[in-house]
C-alpha cells in the first residue's frame, strides 16, 4: 500500500441519542462547575502533568461528555492534583475537584 | 424526510435566474482539473440555447482561495470582485455568471456585505476607482453556471440523444448529486432549493432521466476545505470527509456521482484512487470507482457530444463503464487525442483502482 504521507482519521461521530452520559451527569450533579466548562483548554496548555505525559483536561472533559470513558481510568490516574489548571481556567471550574467526581463516579460504576 | 416534504422546502427556495445576456467568469482550478467543463457549458449555450454569453479576456481570479485560505484580505478580495463587476459593466452587461461555486460564495457575501454595510462598498468603490481608474454597476442577476442549466435543463432534455437510463435494464441510473458547500450553505436563500435540499443537480438529474439517491452523508463536504487540502499534513481531513461519503452512499450502488463545484469531482475522484492505493478499498462495480463528473459533462454526454471532447480522459475513475451502460459511443483508441492533433500520453495505471 502507497503511504502518501496522510492518513483517513477514524470517523468520531456519536450518536447523541444513544451514548452514555451517565458519568457526565454525575460529574455535573456534584461538581456544578463542570457545567460551564467551554473546552478552551487552557487547563490543558498551564497542566504540568502535560509536560511530561500525553494527560489533556480538555480532551478528558470531551470524552466523558461524548459518553466515551472506556480509557477515563487511565486517564486521571495521571492527574497530580496540584491545582494549576483551577487558576488558570477562565470559567472558574473547580478541575481538582472534576477528577476527584470522575474518580468516585467511575467507582460507583454510572 | 418523504419526498413531498422535500419538494416543499425546495419550493420555498426559488431564485431569479437571467434568460439571457450573460457575463461569465471562469474558475481557476476547473480549467485544470477537469478542462472541457466550461468549453462544453459556453456550447451548450452558444450553439444549443442560442443565449448571448461573453467572457472578457482581462477578468481574473475573484481571490476566493486566497480569501478563504487567509492569504487575502476582504478588501482586496472585494476590490478584485469590484474590477470583475467594472468588466462586466464596461461590456455592456448585467447578469453575473461564474463558473466556480467558491467565486459564486464570494459575489455572494460581497453583495450581501455591500447590502448592509453601503459605507464598505463605497469605500471598495474609491480604492478600485484609485487603483484603476474604474467604475462599475452591481449585477442585476448573479446565477451560478449550474442555476443557467438548471433554467434550461428541460429544453436540454429535449435535445437529448440520450437518457440516464440503464439501456440493458431499462431502469434510471442511481445517481448521487454532491452541491459545492459555498453554492448554498452561506446563504441558502441563494441557491434553488436551499442549503438542505438543493435541487439544482436534482432538477437536471430527474428531467435527464436519472434517479437521486438519497444517502445520510449527502449534504457532507466533500473535505478540499482549501487549508485542509493545501498543507498537506491537513490531506487526511480532506481525504476523511470523503472517505465518510464514500462509506455512507456505497451501500445504495450509485451508478455515478454529480457536482456543481470545482473541488468537489477533484476530490471525490481523485481521493477514490488515493483510498485504492492506501488502503485497497474500492466503491464501483468490480473494483472500479464511482465514476465522477460535473454537471456540464452530463449535459454533454446526455448531447451525444463525444466523451473526449467534453474531457472525459481526465477523470480518474474510468467513464467507460458508464458510457456503456448509457450506451454512449466512443472510440477507444482516441481517447488521449489532444484537441491539436497531439498525443496526450497515456496514464500509469493505479495498482488497486481498475481503471479503463
Amino acid at each position: 500500500m502507497v503511504d502518501f504521507g496522510y492518513k483517513i482519521q477514524a470517523d468520531r461521530q456519536i450518536n447523541l441519542d444513544i451514548t452514555n452520559k451517565a458519568l457526565a451527569n454525575f460529574v455535573k450533579k456534584h461538581e456544578n462547575s463542570f457545567n460551564t466548562c467551554i473546552g478552551c483548554g487552557t487547563c490543558t496548555a498551564t497542566c504540568s502533568t502535560a509536560k511530561f505525559t500525553d494527560f489533556n483536561f480538555r480532551r478528558l472533559q470531551l470524552f466523558i461528555r461524548r459518553g466515551e470513558t472506556a480509557n477515563v481510568k487511565a486517564e486521571i490516574a495521571k492527574c497530580m492534583l496540584c491545582g494549576k489548571c483551577q487558576l488558570a481556567c477562565p470559567r472558574g471550574v473547580n478541575t481538582r475537584n472534576v477528577i476527584m467526581m470522575i474518580k468516585k463516579g467511575l467507582e460507583a460504576h454510572v | 424526510m418523504k419526498i413531498e416534504g422535500k419538494r416543499a422546502v425546495w419550493n420555498e427556495y426559488q431564485k431569479d435566474i437571467a434568460a439571457d445576456k450573460y457575463f461569465y467568469v471562469r474558475s481557476c482550478v476547473r480549467q485544470n482539473f477537469f478542462p472541457g467543463s466550461e468549453t462544453t457549458f459556453l456550447r451548450i449555450m452558444r450553439e444549443e440555447l442560442g443565449k448571448d454569453i461573453y467572457e472578457h479576456p482581462c477578468h481574473t481570479t475573484c481571490t476566493g482561495i486566497g480569501y478563504h485560505g487567509d492569504i487575502v484580505p476582504i478588501d482586496t478580495m472585494m476590490t478584485v470582485v469590484a474590477r470583475q463587476f467594472a468588466l462586466m459593466t464596461e461590456a455592456g452587461y448585467e447578469n453575473l455568471v461564474p463558473s466556480c461555486i467558491t467565486s459564486f460564495g464570494i459575489y455572494t457575501e460581497v453583495l450581501d456585505t455591500w447590502h448592509h454595510f453601503p459605507e464598505t462598498e463605497a469605500k471598495i468603490r474609491e480604492y478600485l476607482k484609485k487603483a484603476t481608474g474604474r467604475e462599475f454597476q452591481i449585477p442585476k442577476n448573479l446565477a451560478h453556471a449550474s442555476d443557467v442549466i438548471y433554467k434550461f435543463r428541460k429544453e436540454i432534455a429535449a435535445k437529448a440523444k440520450f437518457k440516464l437510463i440503464n439501456k440493458e435494464t431499462g431502469k434510471p441510473l442511481q445517481v448521487v448529486e454532491h452541491i459545492g458547500c459555498h453554492y448554498s450553505k452561506m446563504f441558502p436563500n441563494k441557491g434553488v432549493g436551499g442549503a438542505e435540499y438543493p435541487y439544482v443537480l436534482v432538477g437536471m438529474i430527474e428531467d435527464w432521466g436519472g434517479e437521486i439517491i438519497d444517502y445520510p452523508e449527502r449534504r457532507h463536504c466533500c473535505g478540499f476545505g482549501f487549508r485542509q487540502y493545501l498543507v498537506q499534513a491537513n490531506r487526511g481531513y480532506s481525504m476523511s470527509c470523503s472517505h465518510k461519503k464514500f462509506e455512507s452512499m456505497e451501500p445504495y450502488k450509485p451508478d455515478m456521482i454529480i457536482t456543481n463545484c470545482p473541488g468537489c469531482p477533484m476530490f471525490l475522484d481523485k481521493w477514490q484512487y488515493a483510498i485504492a492505493e492506501m488502503e485497497g478499498k474500492t466503491y464501483g462495480a468490480n473494483g472500479q470507482g464511482i465514476p465522477v463528473f460535473t454537471y456540464e459533462e452530463v449535459a454533454g454526454m446526455v448531447l451525444g457530444y463525444d466523451p473526449w471532447d467534453i474531457g472525459l480522459q481526465v477523470h480518474q475513475v474510468s467513464c467507460e463503464p458508464l458510457l456503456d451502460k448509457i450506451g454512449i459511443p466512443y472510440n477507444k483508441e482516441k481517447k488521449y487525442d489532444g484537441v491539436n492533433g497531439q498525443k496526450l500520453g497515456v496514464p500509469e495505471m493505479p495498482v488497486n483502482l481498475k481503471c479503463c
